[in-house]
């Protein structure tokens, strides 16, 4: 084993949630969650608001009592310990810095908390300010700090202690967007250079993207796909997570049958061809997506065996700086989104012109 | 413009308060002339030093036991959800409904040699005569205490309703265990709204009359009881010096307190 993996497996917490339950009266807010989150990993839990992605992380941080299921942190069930007692780094999205003590004194509450001497507790703090690239700002308040500050502050006083896991509930929500970018690239170097397991929770899918080992996508209450951020962007298991990730263009259709591993769909406007996934047997009607910028115009019908390709009418067309994007309808009558870099060796579409729309077989995944 | 709107509350004011105050004051130095030999009379006076010092002493003690009595209340109300906490807080707000004067009144009837709570003690078998609890400075700091509790219960618990809730989760989350939550988050936290009631309740006793005269002793002599005594006996002079005397103290805790910037933000936030 490496030494870098070494380090890793060695301190971060694994985390097991089994079917994890929660109601608030009759509503369920997290209805049966199960995943398996993997020491050193950095997994968001991705999801709008109301899919249960909060209520999770407060069932792990010990502020909720999950109604059934068990989580299991580092092999023990933790689910009767107080929060006091589970030596887990948190942020909040708020910060929650104690207004009433320094900035030493807020990263060094949690060392206090654990009887760590005043001189261990000076050297502990400063290391922590240096690792978030606070130096010196020992003597401050919260109040004297910008958002971003108070946010390196947060994460200073939360991994100060050493905890093998980190959960992190929207830190960057209040911060805009310029700031929100530096301060993930921050994270994940933080993450990569303290190697503990970091447990994130946003409704931002870009954000989730950028920072992320692994994505767990939620809707409703329940886990809709687990996956490398490509894994999530390339093979959306289902149209919820194809729309909520990026953008995806839909042709519903109707199955014509299998040619090895692909499906042939006949999707009125054409003959489509998609990669049939998770190995479903599919009958019936399926939908099948693409991504837009994975679409182009093709000069002539594409005979490629490796292309599907489809007729169709431009009927916006939009240049967005780095894209022009385009909104065809096909002859069957569906729409479908299609970005193309602007550049000048490609031709740019005028609204009314008729193209043949064509991407990649390989791009195209049954939901 | 606004200034017009508070007009004619400034005039009623001049002409009821203001005016009768100062020329009340004035006395002190302006009988039977122009003079300072009433205050020089007044300042080595043994009377008034004792009854000061009484009243100082009654105050303490009331708003000492105020606070204790009124903290873990407040505590509640910010903690309770809004069932049980609005029936804590009609409890606390009720005495504000009933006069200062029946309330004592009150007081003396609970206390009284055949009061409620010498008969209740003496049909349980616990005492075999009376206890002697009215007319006592214990009577007079249990009654101000029952009158003034809200005053302290009242902003405690304003500012421990702003504490923000997530600091709680954060301190517990970090690893304190709910009574150093308690200790070193909300406590420190709470402490503006600790300090305008104290305030308010000390500035209260200092000046009470109706309570203590009705329910205290003859060596529970308030400094508000000395000036009605002396404007009984048509003392003006005297009773405009000690009136002066009052009047400045109180003025200057205010002053002095309002210089601690929790106490200036509490009271910000109840006129915001």
């Amino acid at each position: 084993m490496d030494g870098a993996l070494a380090r890793t497996v060695s301190r971060g917490a694994s985390v097991v949630l089994s079917g994890v339950e929660k109601h608030f009266d009759s509503v369920g807010a997290v209805r049966g969650v199960s995943l398996d989150i993997r020491s050193g990993e950095f997994l968001t839990l991705l999801g709008p608001s109301g899919s249960g992605k909060t209520t999770t992380l407060m069932m792990i941080a010990g502020f909720e009592m999950p109604n059934a299921g068990d989580i299991a942190i580092d092999g023990r069930s933790v689910v009767a310990l107080p929060p006091h007692k589970r030596n887990i780094g948190m942020v909040f999205q708020n910060y929650a810095l104690f207004p009433h003590l320094t900035v030493a004194e807020n990263i060094g509450f949690p060392l206090r908390q654990r009887g760590v001497d005043r001189a261990t507790r000076a050297r502990l703090v400063a290391g922590s300010l240096e690792l978030v690239r606070l130096p010196g700002y020992e003597k401050r308040y919260p109040r004297q700090l910008s958002g971003g500050q108070q946010q390196r502050v947060a994460l200073a006083r939360a991994i100060v202690f050493q905890p093998r896991l980190l959960l992190m509930d929207e830190p960057l929500g209040a911060l805009d967007k310029q700031l929100r970018e530096s301060l993930q690239l921050e994270m994940r170097r933080l993450h990569a250079d303290l190697g503990i397991t970091f447990i994130h929770v946003t409704h931002d899918q870009e954000e989730a993207l950028t920072m992320s080992d692994r994505v767990a996508v939620m809707n409703d209450g329940l886990i809709a796909q687990v996956g490398t951020p490509e894994d999530l962007y390339d093979r959306p298991c289902d149209q919820f997570v194809a729309s909520f990730i990026g953008e995806s263009n839909f042709l519903p259709g109707a199955v014509l049958g299998r040619e090895g591993e692909l499906l042939v769909v006949d999707c009125g406007a054409a003959i489509v061809r998609a990669v049939a996934g998770d190995g479903r047997t599919h009958g019936g009607n399926v939908t099948v997506t693409t991504r837009p910028e994975r679409m182009h115009f093709a000069d002539r019908v594409a005979e490629s065996a490796r292309q599907n390709s489809m007729a169709a009418t431009v009927v916006e067309a939009v240049f967005a700086g780095e894209r022009c994007r385009y909104l065809c309808q096909c002859d069957g009558g569906v729409e479908v989104v299609i970005k193309e870099p602007s550049s000048s060796i490609i031709p740019r579409r005028r609204v009314g012109d008729r193209v043949e729309v064509a991407w990649s077989i390989a791009d195209t995944v049954v939901v | 413009m606004p200034v017009l709107l508070v007009t004619p509350l400034a005039i009623y004011m001049t002409a009821f308060y203001a005016w009768p105050l100062a020329s009340m004051l004035l006395r002190s130095v302006d009988d039977p002339a122009w003079t300072l030999e009433n205050f020089r009379r007044f300042i080595g006076d043994v009377t008034f030093l004792d009854v000061f010092w009484i009243t100082l002493r009654t105050a303490l003690i009331v708003t000492a036991g105020s606070l204790l009595l009124g903290y873990p209340v407040a505590l509640a109300l910010s903690r309770l959800r809004s069932g049980p906490a609005a029936l804590v807080l009609v409890l606390v707000l009720l005495p504000f409904w009933t006069s200062v004067l029946v309330r004592s009144y009150a007081w003396m009837v609970l206390l009284g040699r055949h009061g409620l709570v010498n008969e209740l003690l003496i049909g349980l078998g616990v005492l075999d005569s009376p206890l002697r609890l009215l007319n006592t400075s214990f009577a007079v700091c249990i009654a101000m205490i029952h009158i003034l509790l809200p005053y302290m219960v009242l902003p405690i618990a304003s500012v421990q309703r702003q504490i923000d809730a997530a600091l709680l989760r954060a301190a517990a989350g970090l690893g304190a265990p709910p009574w150093r939550v308690f200790l070193q988050v909300v406590l420190p936290l709470s402490m503006p709204g600790v300090a305008a009631g104290v305030l308010l309740v000390f500035v209260l006793a200092l000046g009470f009359y109706i309570t203590p005269a009705l329910v205290g002793g003859p060596h529970d002599l308030m400094l508000s009881m000395l000036i009605a005594q002396q404007v009984d006996l048509l003392n003006w002079p005297y009773a405009a010096c000690l009136s002066t005397a009052l009047l400045a103290t109180t003025l200057l805790l205010i002053v002095l307190a309002q210089r601690l910037p929790g106490v200036r933000d509490v009271m910000r936030s109840a006129t915001r």
